[in-house]
């Protein structure tokens, strides 16, 4: 260290009163920190490979361990129905929103939390809303990465054929939005449970396979016995694994769905609900530090 | 800054009582005192970590525990501890943190004053402790704070680390910057402060310039030596050459293991600190004084 900083060039001059807490100074702050964070987001292995390609290797997965089955929902001839990739590409499309929004955020600003960044944030003229705007932003970008990318391996490497019709494609982004933020405000919420950054993904780990486990990621969910299909329809995956397959499974499978139907309504219903969960939560459990008093 | 009977309570641990202070524009303020004595409190209620107990305290005019985001865009902190994963490089870290400043110092000019100019590129999770620590001090500097807290800035420093650090401290000192400094190295503590206070047990036990610190009786010279009958003896005087002649004297010869010591700030603080866990004010008491 030397002592070359230049002094004040003129005489500090009085700040401007709310400088920074203008919705302008908020939100471009919220703006910058978008950036910051999607490229700590890559930087950091752990994510990389248990976040943004967990869905990926799932889908990799089930085609090769049950594509020797055939097709699933076949006629009784053993013609039609669609393939095994199909079938599971909307179950790994609503995990990868759960784990772009809510493992993700959970485990990452619990991390914060215990190794003191967000102390340091704490003590600069940061607002927490543009924090979360930077958060939230982080989610979006990889989230919207990780789905197309998705999308595209999907087609051209599984070769599973999309749907064609714009309104399915309107529906797919209405969930798909909806889902991923609901899912990226329950995660600041659940952030506040662990009690260590090292305890978090512990913590946040099994919620979500347990989670991915009852609400048709992994297992059809029209194969589950009712009373877990039940438990499943308290919590906003089974809605965002449901909005999906009615985006990218035929109708003839709205067949299968508890009442015989894709009943969108209700997928909206439950994650709008959600939505005000995982804010009130956020709102009422996040803090910069944990005050003792 | 004003702190006046500030109080913190942990549930029945008091880990501050009734502390009063003020520290003036400009002024660079040391707070010592050992592990536990309650200075992290302090500093974290003046930061505005922290909620407290009682009293009140007013930092740059304004109540931290109710202060904005304006106070916090003048106020800059070096926390005690960082352990950040730390996968931003110096160079992305510092320039995000001076966006979040409306008026901060130019990037380059912070590294090359921290003296990290050749790790701009490299990731902080992979600088040595004493770099990361670095990091934390041009962080705590990029706003251009008109009031700077320093939690033992230089843990981890080799030498020549920490009297570069010293230099940058005293350039911002030149630039009028208000700092708050605690420390566990004595030498740093005069060199730097203006003024400090000694924190023991939750309690200011002194304040005062770094000359005034103890009183004139703990800077009394002391004259050491080990006596005819091999027990060894102490004595605070004054006039030490006087004594030490006089032992000469009446020893007939030189005194052995013979020292004339005349107190550092380290050895006035160690007095003060076992001073007060006697229950005594000064370490006076378990010294013979000669007339």
């Amino acid at each position: 260290m030397s002592a070359t900083l230049t002094p004040q060039p003129t005489p500090q001059l009085p700040q401007p009163v709310g400088h920074r807490t203008t919705r302008h100074g908020l939100f471009s702050l919220g703006l910058a920190r978008i950036g910051f964070e999607i490229k700590l987001y890559f930087r950091s292995t752990d994510t990389v490979f248990f976040t943004f390609l967990f869905p990926f290797i799932m889908l990799g997965i089930f085609t090769a361990a049950f594509s020797a089955q055939g097709n699933i929902g076949t006629n009784p001839d053993g013609s039609g129905g669609i393939s095994v990739g199909a079938y599971y590409l909307p179950g790994m499309l609503a995990a990868g929103m759960l784990l772009s929004g809510l493992q993700n955020l959970a485990i990452d600003i619990a991390g914060e939390k215990g190794d003191g960044t967000l102390k340091r944030l704490g003590g600069t003229p940061l607002s927490p809303l543009s924090y979360f705007i930077g958060k939230i932003g982080q989610v979006l970008v990889t989230g919207i990465l990780q789905a197309v990318l998705l999308l595209i391996v999907a087609r051209f490497a599984f070769d599973i054929a999309l749907p064609t019709e714009p309104e399915k494609w309107l529906t797919f982004i209405w969930v798909f939005l909806l889902g991923v933020i609901t899912c990226a405000f329950l995660g600041i919420a659940l952030s506040a449970l662990p009690r260590s950054g090292r305890s978090a993904s512990a913590v946040v780990i099994p919620i979500v396979l347990v989670l991915q486990f009852i609400s048709g990621v992994y297992l059809q969910f029209n194969a589950l016995p009712e009373w877990m299909q039940n438990v499943a329809s308290l919590f906003p995956l089974k809605w965002m694994a449901q909005g999906m397959r009615a985006v990218f499974l035929p109708d003839s499978f709205a067949a299968q769905e508890q009442n015989g139907a894709w009943e969108l309504g209700l997928v909206a219903i439950a994650l709008l609900i959600w939505l005000v969960v995982g804010l009130v939560g956020s709102r009422l459990t996040f803090r910069w530090i944990r005050k003792d008093s | 800054m004003r702190v006046s009977r500030l109080s913190k309570s942990y549930g029945a641990f008091d880990a501050v009582n009734d502390i009063s202070f003020d520290i003036r524009p400009g002024e660079t303020f040391a707070l010592l005192g050992p592990n536990g004595a309650g200075k992290s409190s302090t500093i974290e209620i003046l930061e505005g970590y922290r909620d407290r107990s009682e009293g009140d305290v007013t930092v740059l005019g304004v109540d931290p525990q109710h202060a904005g985001l304006d106070w916090k865009a003048r106020i800059g902190i070096v926390l005690q501890s960082s352990g950040e994963s730390g996968n931003a490089t110096v160079l992305e870290q510092l320039r995000h943190f001076a966006s979040l400043y409306p008026n901060p110092r130019p990037v380059e000019e912070v590294l090359a004053a921290v003296g990290l100019e050749e790790k701009a590129k490299t990731r902080i999770h992979r600088l040595s402790g004493g770099q990361q620590r670095r990091v934390d001090v041009a962080l705590g500097i990029i706003g251009r704070p008109e009031l700077l807290f320093l939690d033992e800035p230089t843990t981890g420093f080799d030498p020549e680390a920490r009297h570069q650090f010293w230099d940058l401290i005293r350039t911002l000192k030149g630039e009028g910057t208000t700092i708050l400094l605690t420390t566990h190295n004595l030498d740093e503590a005069a060199e730097l402060s203006d003024r400090a206070g000694i924190i023991v047990g939750g309690r200011l036990i002194d304040i005062g310039t770094i000359g005034e610190l103890g009183g004139p009786a703990a800077r009394i010279p002391m004259v050491r030596w080990r006596d005819a009958d091999g027990v060894q003896r102490e004595a605070r005087t004054e006039t030490p050459a006087g004594l030490v002649a006089q032992l000469a004297r009446d020893l007939g010869g030189e005194p052995a293991e013979l020292q004339v010591i005349r107190p550092s700030l380290e050895d006035i603080y160690l007095g003060l600190v076992r001073g007060h866990a006697a229950g005594s004010t000064s370490d006076t008491a378990s010294t013979e004084v000669l007339a």
